[in-house]
């Protein structure tokens, strides 16, 4: 086998620039991959693990029915004191989940004194939700004291469009108004303590307030929430610990004997999995292309190099050789050249990759600004590729190389 | 049984309606240790003999023996087996392969035909450089020497496999007077000391001399043999 690579290896840089060319066509094709691949992947990476970490946790329980109406914020399908008590036996017994957040999601009215106008809010236990979401605080401006309390009764985080919107600052006080389940209307005076940046998806524009102001502006006396949001040790663990949560919350069925409760992951409450799937396809894409690079340069330059090389055929084969031989000699040629193509498109890739680090790019996404773009590239994405193309020229190799171990010895030695 | 045995071999080639007949009805036996050679204008059918002999082509008909193997029926991976065990070939063209020093093209069948030791082959691949006077040249790449001294790598590596037979197509059509008796020379020197039997093709009189015996073809048929120098004369 060392042979037959030695062969092939001075049978490629026999023809110096065919080879040459060849091999950039594939070198460059890697890089595009791989610097695509790298920005695409660490952007998505980036985009998620703010959603997540900032906002929605990796997965989120409500009763079931609450997800159809979300965008009503309703009140009537808040979990029950005894509901919360089981869920947090769950919870505490799971070992993927790493932390929980028990939050009431309400909309209400706010008002500086002068104007009104709509806003979201999300209220929490904020040492359990800097616990489950360990990004928010990053997102909140003026607040100085520790990030486990956030926000502290008679406090109210808010959101940076409806302050600009209200001339409003830290320090300045509100009221909210809002209408509990039975239909009464209530409202507590708070103060802004923090601006928070927004974020994309549904409640990428909520304001923050402590859960016992909830409570006390809906008229709620026991335990009630409306949303867990939940944090996992190991995101990439999400689908089986969303399957096997799933399977202990049937367990709880309503007064229809249906299911009690509905387990969402992030992905199917963000709209941004929308947008991280696109990125997908989009990085398949550049893959086929790299693929197509791939196919024609090998097939064209191993077509090239066995019609040029017909009489050569006809000697070796003559004094013996054997087509299988004759085969593994082309194919060895193909390979070569791919791991030659591969291994140089990988350092030049990753370098890129590290150049594009040091310039420290930003991107916008939405109402994002400048977020600093960190590239990186798996090493089992290098692999895959690596494996896809050294594949790929063997396949694109092997007709040629049939074709050459095919040919009959007195046809070839007759050939000019 | 002698080495070569051909018994009524015809070939012909049909190019639509048009049949060329390349051999008729040729019918000899050559013994082993013998020095031969076929002779005749182009087009007389000596290449096509060789091929056919060499187990490179199938005749159209009669019955082709060769160390009494009957080689009509070889599949293409025998017949390939069968080419690298007991035949050995020098061409016209010499057909070194370029991207290998002369020590490597004579090494080449040794590796990928016979798979000999590696211990093994440098013994036997020293031993025909040198008998073929390459020693000193062995590192140099086919670009880099001349016409005459390739076909004498090509000898070599024809002889490093100890064949029973040695084919040579026209090998000297290609080389200057003073080279083209060096290397039939060279030739009969290894049929004498290896006791390899060759049968070479050639168009050149002076260099029919050299042979022991010689068949002459025109038009694709035998027409004389003739023995022109006892075997093991040297």
């Amino acid at each position: 086998m060392i042979h037959i690579f030695k062969i092939a290896f001075r049978n490629l840089f026999r023809y110096k620039r065919r080879t040459l060319l060849t091999g950039l066509l594939i070198i460059l094709g890697m890089v595009m991959v791989i610097v695509f691949s790298g920005i695409s992947n660490s952007f998505k990476g980036m985009m998620i693990g703010t959603i997540t970490d900032s906002m929605m946790g990796h997965l989120q329980i409500h009763k079931k029915g609450y997800v159809s109406s979300i965008d009503n914020l309703p009140l009537h399908l808040n979990i029950a004191a005894n509901g919360i008590a089981e869920l947090r036996r769950i919870l505490d017994d799971n070992d993927a989940v790493e932390a929980y957040s028990f939050r009431i999601k309400l909309g209400a009215m706010l008002s500086n004194f002068e104007q009104t106008t709509n806003i979201r809010l999300t209220a929490v236990y904020p040492d359990m939700e800097r616990q489950t979401c360990p990004s928010l605080t990053d997102r909140i401006e003026g607040v100085t004291r520790e990030a486990e309390h956030f926000v502290q009764p008679g406090e109210l985080i808010l959101p940076e469009n409806l302050a600009q919107g209200l001339k409003l600052q830290n320090g300045d006080d509100v009221v909210v108004v809002a209408t509990n389940k039975d239909g009464s209307v209530n409202a507590v005076g708070l103060k802004v303590a923090g601006i928070i940046e927004g974020l994309l998806g549904p409640s990428g524009r909520d304001g923050y307030m402590h859960i016992h102001d909830a409570k006390e502006l809906l008229r709620i006396t026991g335990d009630e929430i409306n949303e867990i949001a939940i944090r996992l040790n190991n995101l990439d663990a999400l689908k089986k610990a969303h399957k096997q949560l799933d399977l202990e919350l049937q367990q709880f069925k309503n007064s229809q004997d249906k299911p009690a409760f509905e387990l969402h992951t992030w992905a199917a409450l963000s709209p941004f999995s929308s947008i991280a799937t696109i990125v997908d396809l989009l990085i398949i894409t550049v893959k086929i292309v790299l693929i197509a690079i791939v196919l024609i340069s090998i097939l064209n330059v191993m077509m090239m190099s066995v019609y040029e090389r017909v009489s050569e055929i006809g000697t070796i084969s003559a004094i013996g050789t054997l087509p299988s031989k004759i085969l593994a000699l082309f194919l060895a040629e193909g390979f070569s050249l791919g791991l030659i193509s591969t291994i140089i498109g990988n350092v030049l890739g990753v370098t890129v990759l590290y150049v594009l680090n040091l310039l420290q790019l930003t991107v916008s996404f939405g109402r994002m600004k400048d977020i600093l773009l960190v590239t990186s590239i798996a090493p089992v994405e290098l692999l895959t590729i690596t494996v896809i193309v050294l594949l790929i020229t063997v396949v694109s190799s092997f007709q040629p190389a049939l074709k050459a171990s095919k040919m009959q010895p007195v046809e070839a030695l007759r050939h000019v | 049984m002698a080495l070569i045995k051909l018994e009524q071999v015809s070939k012909f080639y049909e190019t639509g309606e048009t049949r060329v007949e390349a051999l008729k009805d040729v019918t000899l036996e050559i013994e082993k240790q013998h020095f031969v050679s076929f002779v005749g204008p182009s087009g007389s059918g000596k290449t096509t003999l060789l091929n056919l002999i060499g187990c490179l082509d199938k005749p159209s008909a009669g019955i082709v023996y060769v160390n009494a193997i009957r080689i009509n029926d070889l599949a293409t991976r025998e017949a390939a087996r069968f080419r690298g065990e007991h035949l050995g070939f020098i061409f016209q063209n010499f057909n070194l392969i370029p991207v290998l020093t002369v020590y490597e093209n004579v090494e080449y069948p040794l590796i990928m035909v016979q798979n000999v030791a590696s211990n093994q082959r440098r013994e036997r691949i020293m031993h025909y450089l040198e008998a073929v006077g390459m020693l000193d040249q062995k590192d140099k790449y086919p670009g880099q020497i001349s016409g005459g001294q390739k076909q004498r790598v090509a000898i070599a590596r024809a002889l490093v496999t100890n064949p029973k037979l040695v084919l040579a197509d026209e090998p000297t059509a290609n080389l200057d007077h003073a080279s083209a008796f060096k290397v039939i020379g060279l030739m009969r020197q290894m049929q004498h000391d290896l006791k390899t039997t060759f049968v070479f093709s050639t168009h050149d009189p002076k260099i029919v001399k050299e042979a022991e015996l010689v068949f002459t073809l025109e038009d694709g048929q035998m027409t004389n043999q003739e023995s022109t120098n006892p075997p093991n004369s040297h």
